[in-house]
């Protein structure tokens, strides 16, 4: 029973991966927590789900659930630069916004997606078949931003989310750069969408609440099983995959246990919480003597104090520590 | 030298929290004009307006009425980001000037691309990393065996040498440095200096630099100006800046009514 169901949980893990790759991008490359996402996978599904329900061809329709979601990722950009309005409540912003436009745009909280009698690119249906399709997007998705962040427009996107100052004496437009990465990653959060639309055959006004918090889980689940492996900017979005889908396994193994469901997005708060607080309380306790040590080593101009300011008690160095991530080697051979 | 004039500042005003209590004249009618090739030490006691100057100059924050004409160029209403062509920069706080996630080539290469519009070209070439390999092993540190290391794992001495590196790696028209040996411990200090003297003489590049150790300002460079409660009050060069005691400075600090502080005499 349980085993039956693990095709399913897979692919739609795996569609929430790509969701959880746009997360990854806006949380730990560009260290912004942009909640616009919890309103731009709906926009993407109930774009998708009216184009198809008119009979726009699905591709189509993807593709144009893409361009609304870099919009809204621009929209949540624009409010952050050009009206200083702080990250996350620029994302709540557009969030409710977007609410509003989900409806407009659908007419009604809910679309269907006709997906036995016109073409779909991925129905629980088949998820066998869904399966494979996701695995052709990540490659896509995956391969496109490792060499997209490796250019120097991408480097420039890194540097940004590491260390503006720096950026904007490097002669970086922060502000661009960051409505650039805000725009890819709900783009991305968008092709979610249309595709869970397709998948599970409806688009709804409440398919992404909590979104957020799913992506994240994924971020911080993936983080975990494959920093120890790689730092390789590939690998970790992989992993941010890999997180999605040990995610919807074990949402299928709650099911399983018939377990009251109703708890699931507190559980995954909860999690997210907890995770987020671990490496925060790690740095607290054992930050002194664990940093230390590693310093010891390097040139003959030694640590001297200045670093143990460098990180210490702040929560928000640590997310940008996190973000350890980087094409590798910067393709010379391009 | 009566040459190219690289930096001109024509009564700068900049205040800060205008009409509230904290209300901060930072720089009252400030003019200076930087030759090509000068070494400019700047000290002046806290609050003297030192690093408003500089930021004025990168345009951190705009300035209340004025001009900066750089390079030839009026830059008063460009953002700091365009102003960067020009500026290379190394800030007072180590961690300022690089990005810890990034890899130290990685960093250089983007120091490198200063001025240049940011295509989709690869972030780094194969050739590219050959002359920073060289360029790092002038520092005399052993990064350039350590070049995908990621610069958060260097300390507060490694880094600073690597970001007046990467200040000057595009060669700019004007290197500001704010106490940029100022965080760090004697000996560094002085071998991050003795390197930013080697790199401005060998390129011929025109500094400002800030500092708290008048007997650096002294040694250092071609010309020396104090400031006193945001504007030049003192401005000295060529053989009268060399024949400069620390007693004369003090002097000229107390004229001016200006406090003296340890920082200034003991560092």
């Amino acid at each position: 029973m349980f085993f039956d169901a693990l095709p399913g949980a897979i692919s739609l893990g795996l569609i929430w991966g790509v969701m959880a790759i746009g997360v990854f991008i806006t949380y730990k490359v560009l260290d912004f927590a942009d909640l616009t996402v919890d309103g731009s996978i709906c926009t993407g599904g109930a774009v998708c789900a009216v184009l198809m329900a008119a009979g726009v061809n699905a591709w189509l329709a993807v593709l144009v659930a893409v361009i609304a979601g870099a919009l809204a990722g621009l929209v949540t950009g624009i409010f952050h630069t050009l009206l200083g309005i702080p990250a996350i409540l620029s994302g709540i912003l557009t969030q409710l916004i977007l609410w509003s436009v989900n409806l407009k745009i659908m007419g009604q909280a809910n679309t269907a997606v006709d997906s036995r009698g016109s073409y779909v690119i991925v129905t629980q249906l088949e998820s066998g078949w869904a399966i494979l399709i996701m695995f052709g997007f990540l490659a896509v998705i995956v391969g496109g931003l490792y060499w997209f962040f490796g250019t120097e427009a991408g480097c420039g996107i890194r540097a940004t989310g590491n260390n503006p100052d720096m950026s904007r004496a490097q002669g970086i437009n922060v502000n661009l750069n960051k409505i650039i990465g805000l725009m890819i990653s709900n783009a991305l959060v968008a092709l979610a969408g249309a595709l869970l639309a397709q998948y599970q055959g409806f688009a709804d006004i409440n398919m992404g609440r909590g979104a957020i918090v799913i992506g994240l889980a994924a971020v911080i689940i993936g983080e975990a099983i494959v920093t120890r492996i790689s730092r390789n900017f590939a690998v970790q979005l992989a992993g941010v995959v890999l997180g999605g889908i040990i995610y919807y396994i074990v949402y299928q193994f709650v099911i399983w246990l018939e377990l009251d469901t109703e708890y699931l997005k507190m559980f995954s708060a909860i999690v997210v919480a907890i995770f987020l607080a671990v490496p925060y309380w790690k740095k607290k306790y054992f930050y002194k003597f664990s940093k230390k040590r590693k310093y010891q080593s390097g040139g003959d101009i030694n640590a001297n104090g200045t670093h143990s300011s460098s990180g210490g008690d702040n929560p928000d160095s640590d997310v940008a520590n996190m973000a350890e991530s980087s094409p590798q080697g910067g393709q010379g051979n391009v | 030298m009566s040459e190219k004039v690289i930096l001109d500042l024509k009564d700068i005003c900049k205040t800060f929290n205008r009409g509230s209590v904290n209300e901060k004249v930072a720089l009252k009618n400030l003019s200076l004009t930087v030759n090509e090739g000068d070494f400019i030490t700047v000290i002046g006691g806290n609050g003297a307006g030192k690093s408003t100057l500089m930021n004025a100059i990168c345009g951190t924050f705009p300035v209340d009425s004025g001009r900066i004409i750089l390079g030839g160029a009026d830059v008063t209403r460009l953002p700091e980001y365009k102003r960067a062509k020009y500026l290379g920069r190394v800030f007072q706080d180590p961690m300022m000037g690089t990005s810890p996630n990034m890899e130290i080539e990685e960093n250089l290469a983007l120091a490198y691309r200063r001025g240049k519009v940011r295509s989709l070209m690869p972030g780094i070439t194969r050739k590219e990393r050959e002359f920073y390999r060289e360029q790092l092993s002038r520092l005399g540190l052993g990064l350039e065996n350590r070049m995908t290391a990621k610069v958060g794992l260097l300390s507060g001495g490694q880094r600073q040498s690597l970001t007046l590196l990467m200040a000057t790696l595009k060669k700019p028209e004007l290197l500001l440095l704010d106490e940029h040996t100022a965080a760090l411990d004697p000996k560094t200090a002085a071998k991050v200096l003795g390197f930013t003297e080697e790199i401005a003489a060998e390129n011929n590049l025109t500094t400002v630099m800030i500092t708290h150790n008048m007997m650096d300002a002294i040694r250092c460079g071609n010309r020396l100006i104090m400031m006193q409660e945001g504007r030049v009050i003192y401005d000295v060069c060529g053989e009268e800046k060399k024949a400069l005691k620390v007693e004369d400075l003090l002097q000229r600090f107390r004229e001016s009514g200006g406090e003296i502080n340890d920082r200034m005499v003991l560092s």
